[in-house]
């Protein structure tokens, strides 16, 4: 028998300060990564899961794979421009994707509250359809579990996913080289201003929609064009600031950015400036950027602005120092963008 | 956008950074009294533009941070209580009090909502008659009248089930403690621009006088901000002390008489103890004798309460401009934005918080 000293019982993560979950603790900030750098990446740590990307890439001999897995809370669970159904669909092709695969598999488990309205299900499950459709991905497997009513907030949704990488070239943060230019594939922060308008508690009004949308056509057409992709990412919880963040920290390089380069819509920045929110920081569920090689990034941009003429490029990558991000304020400045510790909270005044 | 771009125009700045370094002759110390203006110097790295002798010291303006300990502990009581729907501003919610934050009381079921507007949380007593709704009024000036407005409507609808803590605060009195202190180093002040949309600025007239220091009512923006600096500056170099309005856009002379008046309806000047600062007289308001059985602190029975702070944290010389966030010892090491030992550290307007996400690295310590 395996002596109990051989175990570490005490919490990695102080409980004198943390003895709970708080909602930080999944808001995409520093709360968030202290759990998944201290309690998860010791006891889990392998090769893949140690890379931090957005799902593995699974070597099965003479086929590379990605493999991802999200769940969805989101409240409410319609909203304008999508759903939690269209939202899980799009949120795990977009991780595949950026993990340079093309999206083929996805698992969807529900988690219902009795009581939730069949109709409402309904609708959902339509939308979980029409989003597959147009993201091309089948719906290959499937769970249905039912809480107590007031154990669950309506419906939770589970999902896995598995693309293919029909390509050499390998996308990960360890490919991001000094020199590599940051390109963004549209304006930000929609989707974080659309829930929070939806919110009865801040009563916006305000006809911004959810940029929710599967982003895996345009990587692939990107890909196929022979693109020097080093690094992509999904902009959600956390933001694109928060997303630098992450991959200046995992590739150990200096990534700068001019805020002017940076699109945001008239209405995002309005609710921003009443709510005193930073964009930088603000959700989005349609928008990624890309690390490429210099030579490339004209193409690249290219491509990207024929989905949506508000792509740019918004900064470039130097060496040190290392794992900091900073930005060329619109006066001219720098500072230093640093992560949240959990999701960004409106201002008193 | 218009009203936001131009004010945050490279070329704009750099002309008035040119002005100010022009006209700079000494080292001059200027207080900007607003949280608001402090995020925004940290966050545009203002102080980047200004000659090295120009330091910009950054004032008590935010109500996160000035807020008691002990009132955060009277909100964390107040919440944990089953029968109790706690409505506040989202900053709120991450202020340490002696026994955790109104965070941890959430995770243990309080149920805590944020509110954007005051008014809003009639709406939920209505819709909540056997709960008692109470909504944490701080801040300045600014939202007094909306905390003021919240009352006087609930009286008028007879909303039984609605009280306030509060724990507003005032800038001029704020202002009189920290030039009257024996180490005051503060030679002019950025006064907070949307304070004065309320309240105007005939009272900052007599502290000029008194005191031999220029106000000047500032905005918001790097632009304001940056025109306040040279205003203020400009002043100090030939000897002045007036009151100037840079903020002419939003502030008159005798700001919003409504607002006013319903603050005077609704509340009495009171004492008020100012986290790291101390009591300090005339400096807070409380509800009047008409409107107690509004006053939370009577109804749940927490009037007496005393805590002691964290014997580290030096937020009370950060508020008076005597510290810099990063002189500190715990600044950034056993005090961050996670782990807050006072205040300052905690709201994106506090001076510690806003050092600690916007500085240089190399400035950090």
């Amino acid at each position: 028998m395996r002596d109990i000293k051989d175990f570490n019982l005490s919490c990695p993560i102080s409980i004198q300060e943390y003895p709970h979950i708080l909602l930080a603790h999944g808001g995409g900030g520093k709360l968030m990564h202290s759990l998944i750098d201290k309690m998860f990446m010791p006891s889990f740590s392998n090769k893949m899961l140690d890379s931090q990307h957005d799902g593995a890439i699974i070597d099965l001999g003479k086929v590379k794979a990605a493999f991802t897995t999200d769940s969805y809370v989101v409240y409410p669970l319609f909203f304008p421009g999508g759903d939690i159904g269209k939202l899980a669909i799009n949120g795990t092709v977009n991780d595949l994707a950026m993990c340079g695969a093309r999206p083929l598999y996805i698992s969807l488990g529900f988690i219902l509250e009795e009581g939730f309205p069949m109709e409402t299900l309904w609708r959902i499950v339509k939308s979980v359809e029409q989003a597959a459709e147009a993201a091309q991905i089948n719906i290959v497997t499937g769970d249905t579990k039912v809480v107590d009513k007031g154990k669950g907030d309506g419906m939770y949704i589970n999902t896995s996913g598995i693309g293919i990488i029909e390509h050499n070239i390998e996308v990960s943060p360890a490919k991001v080289a000094q020199g590599d230019l940051v390109l963004l594939s549209g304006d930000i922060g929609r989707h974080g201003i659309t829930i929070m308008s939806t919110r009865e508690e801040l009563a916006l009004e305000s006809e911004i929609k959810s940029d929710t949308s599967p982003l895996s056509d345009l990587v692939m057409e990107i890909l196929e064009q022979g693109i020097e992709v080093h690094c992509m990412r999904d902009l959600t919880r956390g933001g694109l600031g928060s997303a630098l963040i992450e991959i200046a920290g995992t590739s150990g390089t200096h990534i700068h950015i001019n805020e002017n380069a940076i699109p945001v819509s008239r209405e995002v920045q309005a609710t921003c400036e009443i709510l005193g929110l930073d964009p930088l920081y603000v959700a989005n569920e349609g928008r990624f950027i890309a690390f490429v090689k210099p030579a490339d990034a004209e193409a690249a941009l290219k491509i990207m602005q024929s989905t949506n003429p508000g792509a740019s490029l918004i900064g470039s990558v130097e060496t040190s120092p290392s794992g900091v991000v900073t930005m060329k304020s619109t006066i001219g400045t720098n500072r230093i963008i640093d992560m949240l510790s959990g999701e960004q909270l409106p201002r008193i005044c | 956008m218009k009203y936001i771009d131009e004010y945050r125009d490279a070329e704009a700045a750099k002309q008035y950074s040119d002005l100010i370094h022009s006209i700079t002759t000494s080292p001059w110390a200027i207080m900007e009294v607003c949280g608001g203006q402090t995020h925004a110097i940290v966050k545009y790295g203002i102080d980047e533009l200004l000659p090295k002798g120009v330091t910009l010291l950054h004032g008590p303006g935010c109500p996160v941070c000035v807020t008691p300990v002990e009132l955060i502990d009277k909100a964390l009581e107040i919440a944990s209580r089953p029968s109790v729907i706690f409505c506040s501003f989202g900053d709120m919610l991450r202020v340490p009090g002696t026994k955790g934050d109104l965070f941890s009381v959430k995770a243990k079921g309080g149920d805590i909502r944020i509110v954007y507007s005051p008014l809003d949380t009639l709406k939920i007593a209505r819709e909540n008659p056997s709960k008692d709704v109470v909504f944490f009024a701080v801040g300045f000036e600014t939202t007094a009248p909306a905390s003021a407005m919240t009352v006087h409507q609930a009286s008028k609808m007879d909303i039984n089930n609605f009280s306030i803590l509060v724990s507003h605060v005032l800038v001029p009195p704020a202002l009189e403690a920290i030039l009257s202190s024996h180490n005051n180093n503060v030679k002019g002040f950025l006064a907070a621009g949307h304070v004065c949309t309320i309240m105007g600025y005939t009272e900052y007239e007599p502290i000029v006088k008194k005191y031999h220091v220029p106000i000047v009512v500032t905005g918001f923006e790097p632009i304001d901000i940056l025109q306040g600096v040279y205003m203020c500056v400009k002043q100090l170099e030939k000897g002045k002390a007036e009151v100037e309005n840079q903020y002419s856009r939003s502030v008159r002379r005798t700001g919003n008489q409504e607002a006013q008046n319903i603050i005077r309806e609704v509340f009495e000047i009171t004492p008020r103890k100012w986290r790291g600062i101390g009591e300090i007289s005339a400096s807070g308001l409380g509800l009047k004798e008409e409107y107690a059985s509004f006053d939370a602190e009577k109804r749940f029975g927490i009037a007496e309460y005393n805590c002691e702070e964290s014997s580290e944290c030096i937020s009370g010389l950060i508020l008076k401009g005597v510290k810099k966030p990063h002189e500190c010892e715990a600044f950034g090491s056993r005090c961050t934005p996670e782990h807050p030992l006072g205040a300052t550290m905690v709201s994106s307007e506090g001076a510690c918080a806003a050092y600690y996400r916007y500085r240089n690295i190399s400035f950090e310590k």
